[in-house]
């Protein structure tokens, strides 16, 4: 049973992909704008252009580009940035690892901070505690993600400057890594001074990502847990002798987070989408901010590849949480 | 000093639009006795098991009356001394053994988890415990239904399962919540010999909670007649079979279902009755306000 419905996912994951592939491919060439002509100096002749384009592919009709294109991703070839003139994939792979640990850290401070409010909220229920903390959430969710960053800038770059809101390490330091997972690796070496310095860069980014998921996490938990509170099975543990947080933590935590989880999945891809913003504004290193050039650029290729990673990241995003609600589910384990 | 297992006096508890669902109920279970709490759907039987067992529904305010188990007084306790005394001499056989078992936790844990983390037992002996009282509720294969997931089990396994935790701990003062009202006839019966059998060897007190005459017959000493929250009739077992005095439990009596007569039980409850318990019960609400209103 599971095996089928991880065969199932894994079909409609490449369909999804190449449904993204497709219409990628087509709007960023329908869109105005010519990278061509982005690239030469004013007053370049015809014939240069001519010859910049079919050197890049783009005197074909779409379908010939798209299938000359997508022959080359399957051997692993996204070609050539136009604007930076290196292989997409190599850059694509290089700015990769920022990102997902921005969106890593963001979404364990969602999980802490959602799934904290959630457990009090549900442990004070009906008190002042769960009052403030509905407010609290209310607040974090009604405000997006990037203002959130403007706001943080604001506080804490302009009017208390204690954090660093420029990008992703102090450009002093020497860096001894050999992969692009900088705040993992400084970790794994137990360079503890480095993850200082990355994790104080990576805070308001991912504060700035993190309160509208926690939000979600908290009153979605919240809600769920006072749910399951009232159950059979919590009340028979609370005559055994448990106290509340005992109770909400070995009886309904787990039953309550299903419903949970799937949403944070959903959401999860939303705060990776959000990080091409919240990257640009705070000069954060990462592919969103790589994407956000691309773009300007009409770096068509470095688009696609990008975009395609983007997808790729999501499709596994959702198999992950399908695949977790199934082993966490012993009722679909056991079919 | 008083020997009650449980004394319940004069309590009463209201729900936030000031309504009494508990209207001075008194009524005490002895050390070893089976005390019946007998009374239609919505009397507040299972109202009075839960203010026992300290698990009210936040909306039931208690205002009034005391509740001793074995003499200790559960309203002036604070609330952890009150939990933790609760989980050590007390345990509830719930209505509904599919809802009364966490789905995501095996079999096992959720049976030893009192006696290990409440009771402080090893592990070792909480397993060996509660293989030695699944035996007892003819469970022949304790190793298979120990891993299980509650799903995996039917029922009547199900609620054999939740009467052995329930006197694995030997608590003094077990609350059966209608214990098989949710489950097939044919196991209806087998379930509540056991339960039977189980109260005589152990000698546990059990505030036994039914709306069916019948079970009261077979398995009680004593009986509490409720409706709407009022106890209206209190008697050893046979004296109220043999002489009911009060003409509600006379009536219920005559709406009792025979075997051979399957839809006796539609007989309804005589008007003259119903206007005499509304009288009664507006007295007694009457009384009542005159010092609390
Ligand atoms: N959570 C609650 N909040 C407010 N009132 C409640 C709540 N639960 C039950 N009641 C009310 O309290 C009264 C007593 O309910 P209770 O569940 O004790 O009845 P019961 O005798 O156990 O009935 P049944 O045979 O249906 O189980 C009923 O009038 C019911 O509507
Ligand atoms: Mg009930």
């Amino acid at each position: 049973m599971l095996l089928q419905r991880f065969l199932i996912r894994l079909l409609t994951m490449a369909i999804t992909l190449f449904g993204v592939a497709v219409v990628v491919f087509v709007v960023i060439r329908v869109a105005p704008g010519d990278p061509i002509a982005m690239m030469l100096p004013p007053g370049a002749t015809d014939t240069d252009i001519a010859r910049l384009r079919a050197l890049y592919g783009l005197d074909k009709t779409i379908v010939e580009q798209f299938f000359i294109w997508l022959s080359g991703v399957v051997r692993g070839d996204f070609g050539t940035s136009i604007s930076l003139r290196q292989d997409v994939l190599g850059l694509v792979f290089n700015r990769l690892p920022a990102t997902l640990e921005l969106a890593i850290v963001a979404l364990l401070m969602a999980l802490a901070i959602g799934g904290t409010t959630a457990i009090l909220g549900a442990r004070e229920r009906g008190t002042a505690v769960e009052a403030g903390i509905d407010i609290a959430s209310g607040a974090a969710l009604s405000i997006p993600d990037f203002l959130w960053g403007l706001v943080l800038i604001l506080l804490f770059g302009v009017l208390v400057p204690i954090f660093d809101i420029s990008g992703r390490v102090s450009p002093q330091l020497d860096l001894p890594f050999v992969t692009q997972f900088y705040l993992f690796e400084s970790i794994a070496r137990l360079r503890f001074d480095l993850t200082k310095d990355l994790l104080g860069h990576m805070l308001m980014p991912a504060v700035a990502l993190a309160l509208p998921l926690a939000a979600i996490i908290s009153q979605l938990l919240k809600q769920s847990l006072k749910e399951v509170l009232d159950l059979d099975y919590v009340v028979l543990a609370r005559v055994k002798g448990f106290s509340e947080t005992q109770v909400i933590l070995r009886e309904a935590l787990k039953n309550a987070a299903l419903p949970t989880l799937t949403l944070v999945g959903v959401q999860f891809t939303f705060l990776i989408g959000g990080t091409v913003i919240v990257e640009r504004l705070f000069s954060y290193e990462g592919l969103g901010n790589m994407a956000i050039d691309a773009v300007i650029n009409r770096d068509l290729p470095l688009i696609q590849g990008i975009v395609l990673v983007f997808a790729l990241l999501f499709v596994l995003i959702n198999l992950t949480v399908d695949m977790m609600y199934a082993l966490l589910n012993p009722r679909l384990r056991h079919g | 000093m008083n020997a009650s297992c449980l004394n319940i006096a004069n309590l009463s508890a209201v729900l936030p639009n000031g309504a009494r669902v508990l209207r001075s109920v008194s009524l005490s279970v002895q050390p070893g006795e089976v005390r019946a709490l007998v009374g239609e759907s919505g009397a507040g039987k299972t109202m009075i098991g839960k203010a026992v067992l300290g698990v009210l529904p936040p909306s039931v305010r208690i205002v009034e009356g005391d509740m001793l188990l074995e003499g200790e007084d559960l309203g002036r306790l604070q609330p952890k001394a009150r939990r933790t005394l609760i989980g050590a001499r007390t345990a509830l056989i719930p209505q509904d053994p599919l809802t009364a078992l966490n789905p995501s936790r095996r079999i096992g844990p959720q049976m030893t988890d009192r006696l290990v983390r409440i009771l402080g037992w090893s592990g070792q002996g909480a397993d060996a415990r509660i293989r030695q009282l699944l035996d007892e509720v003819q469970i022949r294969d304790p190793d298979r239904v120990l891993k299980c997931y509650p799903h995996e089990l039917s029922g009547g396994m199900r609620q054999r399962v939740l009467i052995a935790a329930a006197f694995a701990a030997e608590p003094r003062l077990i609350v059966a919540d209608e214990p098989t009202t949710a489950l097939d006839v044919t196991v209806q019966k087998q379930i509540l010999r056991l339960i039977a059998q189980l109260q005589r060897e152990h000698g546990t007190a059990i505030l036994f909670v039914t709306h069916d005459l019948g079970v009261v017959a077979k398995i009680s000493q004593k009986v509490s007649v409720l409706y709407a929250g009022k106890v209206v009739e209190e008697a050893e077992t046979a004296a109220l079979f043999a002489a009911p005095q009060h003409p509600y439990t006379r009536a219920l009596m005559a709406a009792t279902p025979r075997y051979t007569d399957p839809f006796a039980s539609l007989k309804p409850v005589d008007d003259a009755v119903l206007a005499g318990l509304a009288a009664e019960i507006a007295a007694a609400d009457q009384a009542w306000r005159r010092p609390h209103g």
